[in-house]
């Protein structure tokens, strides 16, 4: 069930704007007929295969490739001697930040492999069979060294050290010697003693959670054509098709003008397609294999030995009330993992952990912790989610010791438009209490729940969300539709939330617009689909591409009715001059009469991209014998801005959801002390099935975003944070017991019990 | 003119000042004036002539895009905060 709850101050009359329209892509996507990665059949086409650490940390000190290259049928072999040999330098990727030298290492191992499933070499050949072979023959010397698989010993002075040359970064200022704390950050306000002083209640608690992955269903691939003349096409499964152009221009040191992207359907990212793993070694393989196409495809266990988890962490919260339940102090030192490379989402987390909360008082430290596991990559609200599950169930005890609703505490301390953030900087308009304000009076939290070992829980989240740089173009069509070309990688239904904002704007039905998405050679530059930011930025370039459309065809009919542009009105898709009327397609078909094609094109780059709130409510039984967590009912309560396409803003929300109670209560990786992972399969590694949850319900609130034309705040990525503490929370009130680990396995439940027993 | 408040990893170089009321039109401006009260200030911040990588600046609630060269007027807040992206 949805519901959705406009807190619009004006009203709307949007007529293409809040519906839902048949999506674009539906029918390619249920008949099998779209083309995704894994689908590519070029002429001549070479099959690449991947040789990978069997090691977590262990020097490299010889790489024998003459067996594999002997090989009836293998074209070619690569190593890290065939990457360019690149600085460490700081590379500014559209939206984030790499290291070169990382990345370049973490695509091929040089001189030492830092994960189990680090690659090391590549072959091609005619066939996947023969690749696999000659892969299985190449020899690599080791010298083993020991695993640091643990965020807190990683960080102890004694602990083996991953890279000679990271020292711990404050600020700019770095330290003196080698060390796996490769940046501190901290965020003060202030007088956090003070606060704690002024506190009648106090909890301090501390919380683990495990490395999980974002568990899309389609692996990373990538497909090369390395032709003669230079110019290089690859066709691969990516968020950000100009993301992958920049990067593997600058891990090969190729111009960007002579690489074409061309982004296929993508099952999934969630994050873990930012990033590049195969790109620059199919290229490599399909210039040395005598300019023949190379396509490689990871195994469901290369995916998850070898392409980005987000961070495993451990996280200490001290939080203090007065006796009216004011918040007066906070303190949190989060610590996650990056990975094998610098680079952890944890500044996010800082961001994300108290920003619900109107607070005086506070001092958050975050440190970013090199460990033997693949290097991290986003995951939808990265950092996000292991904070707030440490926060929101500090909270659940505050309101439980001040005899306090839940809601109603986060009503008193919740945020508005002019409150400051822990790291800084003031709200403008968002609407976290109108989300409070919905759950409180939703169906689900008025309704008691009864039973034994049964419990509610209650977690609000936030998000930043982001802007960034798109492009859209458009072109008029004589039957009255319009082609647009945009940049954006549609994973969760953008070419239709995209196309109805250039709709809306001309009047006519979403339907009449072809949405496509073009290679990086077609379009404008354009970031990646993350940071929620597609249907906000992308959505406001086709909103300008829409303004300039109709400014071209206000012309065209003035030109017809030979009349001065100004005389002329245009109200929902006709244009109106005296008695006379013509709508925008019969104008359409009468362009070649009127100066021919009508094309339009824009780019953006939106500052004002407003964050989102969610309030979650769940209710679950616990088998105290099994320890297994069975969700009742659950209901997501979200600020959406303006919702584009409500249906897609739900699916969402599920979505979000569906994977926080993944995180929550199965999914994390597991290594045996060599630092092997030993569950890389979905048979071992347990992601939440259709069987394990329940209608998930939704109730859309609408706080218009004033940074957008049609009020638009990104949706995708907020949900994702709020399920874990909202189980743990759900939990205690089930069975007594505070979970303070991820996940909340049915081992770990009945541990809990098992301590509470005694 | 510009407030701008200060990172607390930052405050060992500007006297433990949490904010300072600074000149400048651009964020350039103003790190270039601080620079010259409290030297090392924009060796922390900037790496050359960018904006360190890890640090984005908010003026006004804002993520300032064009970083540096970023626009204040008199009474803008200037937050200098830890650079992210999203997934």
């Amino acid at each position: 069930m949805t519901t959705t709850l406009p807190v619009d101050e004006k009203k709307d009359d949007y007529s293409v704007i809040g519906k839902n329209p048949h999506r674009h892509d539906g029918t390619d996507k249920v008949t099998g007929r779209a083309q995704y990665g894994a689908d590519i059949r070029l002429p001549g086409m070479m099959y690449g295969a991947m040789l990978r650490s069997p090691h977590a940390h262990a020097h490299i000190l010889s790489i024998d490739t003459s067996d594999a290259e002997s090989v009836p049928g293998v074209r070619a072999v690569v190593t890290a001697k065939d990457l360019p040999d690149v600085e460490s330098k700081i590379a500014e990727l559209g939206e984030g930040t790499i290291n070169l030298r990382h990345q370049s290492n973490n695509i091929l191992a040089k001189d030492k492999v830092l994960y189990f499933g680090h690659a090391i070499a590549a072959v091609a050949a005619v066939n996947p069979h023969i690749a696999e072979e000659a892969v299985a023959l190449i020899k690599v010397e080791y010298e083993v060294l020991p695993p640091v698989l643990n965020v807190r010993k990683a960080m102890q002075a004694d602990s083996a050290i991953l890279h000679e040359d990271v020292r711990t970064d404050e600020l700019g200022k770095k330290g003196d010697s080698p060390s796996n704390i490769a940046a501190h950050f901290q965020n003060q306000i202030g007088d956090v003693e003070k606060g704690f002083q002024d506190a009648h209640v106090i909890v301090e608690r501390e919380f683990f959670t495990s490395m999980v992955h974002q568990g899309y269903i389609e692996p990373q691939n990538a497909t090369a054509q390395y032709s003669p003349d230079g110019q290089i096409t690859i066709w691969c499964s990516t968020q950000g098709s100009f993301g992958v152009r920049e990067q593997v221009a600058k891990i090969l040191d190729i111009p960007i003008s002579k690489i074409r992207v061309i982004p296929m359907e993508i099952g999934g990212g969630f994050g873990g397609k930012n990033g590049i793993y195969l790109e620059p070694v199919v290229v490599l393989l399909s210039c040395k294999s005598g300019y023949r196409p190379v396509k490689m495809t990871m195994s469901r266990s290369e995916v998850l030995a070898a392409t980005g988890p987000t961070s495993g962490s451990y996280i200490e919260v001290k939080m203090g009330a007065d006796r009216n339940g004011r918040i007066t102090a906070v303190q949190a030192m989060l610590a996650y993992e990056a990975g094998a490379y610098p680079g952890s989402f944890v500044g996010a987390g800082m961001g994300v952990i108290f920003a619900p909360y109107r607070i005086e008082n506070a001092l958050v430290d975050g440190y970013d912790v090199l460990v033997n596991k693949p290097h991290t990559a986003a995951y939808r609200a990265p950092g996000g989610t292991n904070a707030a599950f440490a926060c929101e169930t500090v909270i659940d005890e505050l309101c439980e010791k001040l005899n306090m609703d839940p809601i109603e505490f986060r009503l008193l301390n919740g945020v508005k438009e002019g409150d400051r953030r822990v790291d800084g900087p003031v709200y403008n308009r968002i609407g976290y209490l109108e989300t409070l304000e919905a759950a409180k009076n939703s169906q689900h939290y008025r309704t008691p729940l009864e039973g034994s070992n049964r419990g509610r829980g209650v977690a609000s989240g936030f998000w930043f969300n982001y802007g960034g740089k798109s492009s859209a173009s458009a072109s008029v069509n004589s039957d009255g539709t319009i082609s647009l070309l945009t940049g954006s990688v549609d994973i969760g239904g953008t070419r239709t939330s995209i196309a109805m904002q250039l709709a809306e704007g001309l009047g006519i039905s979403a339907e009449s617009i072809r949405p496509a998405v073009a290679d990086t050679d077609s379009v404008g530059y354009t970031e990646g689909t993350y940071g929620s930011r597609t249907t906000f930025a992308t959505g406001w370039a086709a909103y300008e591409v829409s303004n300039q459309l109709k400014e071209k065809m206000l012309e065209r009919a003035a030109m017809i009715w030979e009349t001065e542009v100004n005389k002329i009105q245009f109200v929902k898709g006709v244009f109106l001059y005296g008695d006379k009327q013509i709508t925008f397609a019969q104008l359409a078909s009468r362009l070649d009469e009127t100066g021919g094609p009508v094309v339009a094109s824009a780019a953006v780059r939106p500052e004002h991209s407003g964050p989102a709130f969610a309030t979650h409510i769940v209710d679950v039984e616990v088998d105290p014998e099994t320890g297994k967590v069975q969700i009742l009912r659950y209901t997501a309560v979200q600020d959406a801005g303006k919702a584009i396409f409500p249906n897609y803003v739900e699916s969402q929300l599920q979505g979000g959801v569906a994977q926080g109670v993944g995180w929550a209560l199965n999914e994390e990786y597991l290594y045996d002390d060599q630092g092997r992972l030993v569950n890389s399969s979905w048979l071992d590694y347990r992601m939440p099935v259709a069987l394990d949850l329940p209608m998930i319900d939704t109730i859309i609130v609408e706080v218009p975003n004033p940074g957008h034309p049609y009020g638009v705040r990104g949706v995708g990525e907020v949900p994702i944070v709020p399920p874990p503490a909202a189980l743990a929370n759900a939990i205690y009130g089930a069975v007594g017991v505070r979970m303070n680990t991820l996940p909340m396995s049915p081992a770990r439940v009945v541990a809990e019990l098992n301590k509470q027993k005694g | 003119m510009p407030v701008v408040w200060i990172p607390s990893l930052l405050r060992e170089l500007t006297k433990g000042e949490r904010s300072l009321i600074v000149e400048g039109e651009t964020v350039r401006e103003v790190i270039e004036n601080m620079e010259s009260r409290y030297p090392g200030v924009k060796d922390r911040l900037c790496n050359g002539e960018q904006l360190h990588p890890s640090i984005s600046v908010v003026v006004d609630g804002h993520t300032g895009m064009l970083k540096l060269r970023q626009r204040l007027h008199e009474s803008s807040e200037v937050h200098f905060v830890i650079a992210m992206s999203g997934g």
